[in-house]
């Protein structure tokens, strides 16, 4: 099925995502910024969802808006953060950073002018219905050795976690 | 008027950039490890967009993006909580123990 009014989602849930982005790095209070996190993190769902990529957005809405940002909203509730809102939220270097970040967008937009003319002007059309039987196939015959590797990954994640905040070990 | 790859790449490029200042300015370790996870979200999009021309491996290392940055969120978090218990502070800023 073809979708329908394409430019008028992309574009909303672009704005969306750029402008939560703004809100988690501007806001004062820790709360906030993870709630605008959510809401990044859902409209790249939606942005993934477009590009016909179901389980990646099934998958971004599960792990990172389920897991990881609830992991921060706990440890957002575990430390004091009342006397962090009354301190400078911004470091003295701003101005470096602000020209770092000027100098990577100056690069970012040179590469992708430059290098628009070689991208294959056409999408491959896959199969709707099939992307997550496909990813799995992938992911469990190609990628064997790194799926595997991710496991150990989250394994020693585990370990670390548990040991950095255990009060003695 | 259709929406191509390039669009997707400004939107990513845009919320890298946004990472990328949260990570050199704010003095908030949390709000430091969103804006990690902004980053990581920007390199996710950028994956799938591309996988949409050459075929479904972007998908499946994006995937494994999600993986790590679940393991570096946790560690990550994990490491907050030590030193906030020991110096009750989670200022960038005064993460100074190595320094003389």
């Amino acid at each position: 099925m073809d979708p329908v009014a394409t430019p008028y989602f992309f574009y909303g849930l672009s704005a969306v995502a750029v402008l939560s982005a703004v809100g988690v790095i501007m806001r004062r209070n820790p709360v906030h910024s993870a709630i605008a996190l959510i809401f990044t993190l859902l409209s790249l769902a939606g942005l993934y969802l477009m590009l016909y990529a179901p389980f990646v957005a099934g998958v971004q809405i599960i792990l990172y808006v389920g897991g990881i940002v609830v992991l921060f909203l706990f440890v957002i509730m575990l430390i004091n953060i009342e006397r962090m809102q009354r301190e400078y939220q911004f470091n003295k270097q701003w101005l470096v950073g602000l020209l770092a970040a000027a100098a990577l967008g100056a690069l970012f937009v040179a590469v992708y002018v430059k290098g628009q003319s070689i991208f294959p002007q056409h999408a491959v059309r896959f199969p709707e219905q099939l992307n997550t039987q496909q990813v799995g196939k992938m992911l469990y015959v190609d990628y064997l050795l790194p799926f595997e590797i991710a496991s150990l990954l989250l394994l020693v994640a585990i370990v670390g976690a548990v040991v950095m905040a255990k009060k003695r070990i | 008027m259709e929406i191509t790859t390039l669009h997707y790449l400004v939107v990513a490029s845009a919320l890298f950039i946004i990472g990328t200042i949260g990570v050199l300015t704010r003095r908030n370790v949390i709000i430091i490890l969103m804006s990690i996870e902004l980053i990581l979200n920007a390199v996710n999009l950028n994956l799938v967009a591309f996988s949409r021309l050459y075929g479904l491996q972007g998908q499946v290392f994006s995937i494994f993006v999600i993986t790590d940055a679940a393991a570096e969120a946790a560690v990550g978090l994990g490491i907050l909580i030590a030193f906030f218990r020991n110096k009750e502070t989670i200022n960038a800023d005064e993460i100074d123990l190595l320094k003389f």
